[in-house]
């Protein structure tokens, strides 16, 4: 294989990763646990803590 | 305070506090010494006929200064103060936290020393001789340890992207500054790179560039992904598409180098695939900045009283602003204007004071009251002053460096009928003259807010734990 039909394939390849990380990070299954991640900012607040050790639940969304 | 140590599992707040004041210190320092190379481009005199305090010694010191003090000692404290929150575990490996800041502010003094002696491998934004090259690395070692052993122990389960993206910072500059900085050393202070020509060229580019694209923009974007959402009150627009912005930016940066090398020794084809990857990273460039400026949709009236929003979205504007001129500039058409100009350090600075000591700023004022036990700042009317110090410092500096930039690259190019140059280098430079004193007084007006906000830092920490409390709000 030369390097120019090698360099081609790995291109290809590198847009197939590509594509399936942005189908991983837009599909439904994962939506619930990226809100939970993206409110990981908000777990830290004092109040927040102490809200989760007073109630396991009161911190679900 | 008593109830945060309480509530909080015992973070290491020490080494923040530390990292958070050198910031304010060590942007003072840094932009001083640009305010004065740019007042000697105006007046010459001001070298003082001293060899440490020339153009030559002194520019190189200001860089070093504003990026590795300033910009690093930003990214220092906050990502260990987001790495420790959002993964709810204090830093891992106990004193070696100390270790890289007591480290790193030997780094910055050493360079503060070497820099104005002459000491310089001539490698732009890597000038420090072998000795401080080898203690860098050794620091960075060490608080890429300390940073990744406190995600390795985290308590959530979730690694939030904003760690994704210091993460990627860390590693990445390690990479670059190790593979540049590869030289034979033939004595103490002086050593040869072990690259020779084109080769030393484009390893230097592909340092610096990504020098810009993973200090200046991945870790800044660390902190963006932490303290816009944070202090906007709201989760950030889409986490899916921070993950997408993540991979596609840390992907396509590393390729853009060789747009600093057009139209030189470096073959054609290098050339032009920096370009190409350089307009690709528009994309991810853009995505991020809306990803960050969206986070406040539905929200955008907390602008109106929250200057430290403002500055947090102002930056992001002059972020979306210098990625549009980037990847322009890095077209060969466009960049056989602008490259050699003053356009292009209106460039830099739009990206320098208009991004990163912008959302910097942002972010130091939203850690201090937090560091220090307070619930505001001393004074919000004075983050408001700083503010427009800051947005009009870096506009006038920008305009000028525009307007200087472009009419520079015009008279360079202009040839007469018969196939002479039109202009001579110095009427080239005697036309800039008087944008040269528009950058000098939008830098002097910038360094006045950051004094203005050591000032309030002061204040703040000096004040009696608990008694500064935020003014209330309607919502």
């Amino acid at each position: 294989m030369d390097y120019g039909t090698f360099s081609g394939l790995y291109t290809g390849f590198l847009i197939v990763i590509f594509i399936g990380i942005i189908a991983w990070a837009y599909s439904s299954k994962r939506k619930a646990s990226f809100e939970q991640a993206a409110n990981l900012v908000f777990a830290d607040d004092e109040q927040a803590l102490k809200a989760s050790a007073e109630d396991k639940n009161a911190g679900a969304k | 305070m008593t109830s945060q140590i309480e509530t909080q599992p015992d973070y290491n707040y020490a080494v923040v506090r530390q990292f958070t004041v050198m910031t304010i210190i060590w942007g003072i320092v840094g932009m001083g010494v640009g305010v004065l190379i740019a007042a000697q481009l105006i007046w010459p005199a001001l070298n003082f006929d001293t060899p440490w305090l020339t153009y030559s010694r002194l520019r190189p010191l200001h860089t070093n200064a504003v990026i590795f003090a300033f910009g690093t000692c930003a990214l220092m404290a906050t990502s260990f103060y987001v790495v420790q929150r959002t993964c709810q575990t204090k830093l891992f490996g106990g004193p070696l936290a100390q270790v890289v800041f007591w480290g790193w502010q030997l780094v910055i003094l050493s360079a503060a020393i070497t820099l104005p002696l002459g000491y310089t491998t001539s490698k732009e934004y890597a000038e420090l001789e072998w000795p401080i090259d080898i203690l860098i690395a050794v620091v960075w070692v060490i608080y890429a340890i300390v940073f990744f052993g406190t995600i390795v122990k985290r308590k959530t389960s979730h690694i939030y992207v904003a760690n994704w993206f210091f993460g990627g910072f860390i590693i990445t500059v390690a990479v670059l500054h190790i593979v540049n900085s590869a030289a034979v050393p033939v004595a103490m202070m002086k050593s040869y790179s072990v690259y020779a020509g084109a080769v030393d060229a484009m390893v230097q580019w592909w340092y610096g560039h990504n020098a810009v694209g993973f200090l200046l923009t991945a870790g800044f974007l660390g902190m963006m992904y932490y303290f816009v959402p944070k202090q906007a009150g709201r989760p950030v627009y889409s986490y899916r598409l921070s993950i997408v912005h993540f991979w596609a930016l840390t992907s396509v940066y590393i390729w853009a180098g060789p747009h600093h090398l057009h139209y030189t020794a470096l073959p054609d084809w290098a050339q032009s695939l920096g370009m190409v990857m350089s307009l690709i990273l528009f994309a991810p460039s853009w995505g991020g900045m809306i990803n960050g400026i969206m986070t406040l949709s539905g929200a955008w009236h907390k602008l109106r009283y929250d200057p430290i929003l403002r500055f947090l979205i102002v930056s992001l504007s002059f972020y979306g602003m210098s990625t549009f001129e980037g990847p322009m500039m890095a077209i060969k058409t466009v960049n056989a204007l602008s490259h050699y100009t003053d356009w292009t350090v209106g460039h830099v600075h739009s990206g320098a004071l208009g991004w990163v000591a912008m959302v910097s700023i942002g972010a130091v004022y939203h850690l201090i009251p937090n560091l220090f036990g307070q619930g505001a700042m001393y004074s919000t009317r004075l983050i408001n002053v700083h503010f427009w110090l800051a947005t009009v410092g870096t506009v006038l500096y920008i305009v000028a460096m525009w307007i200087s930039g472009v009419m520079q690259g015009l008279m360079w190019r202009a040839v007469n009928s018969d196939g002479t140059l039109t202009y001579s280098f110095v009427e080239s430079l005697q036309a800039s003259y008087p944008f040269y004193f528009v950058r000098f007084l939008g830098g002097a007006i910038f360094l006045t807010g950051m004094l203005i906000m050591a000032y309030n830092a002061y204040k703040t920490i000096v004040a009696p734990k608990g008694s500064l409390q935020p003014e209330v709000q309607e919502a």
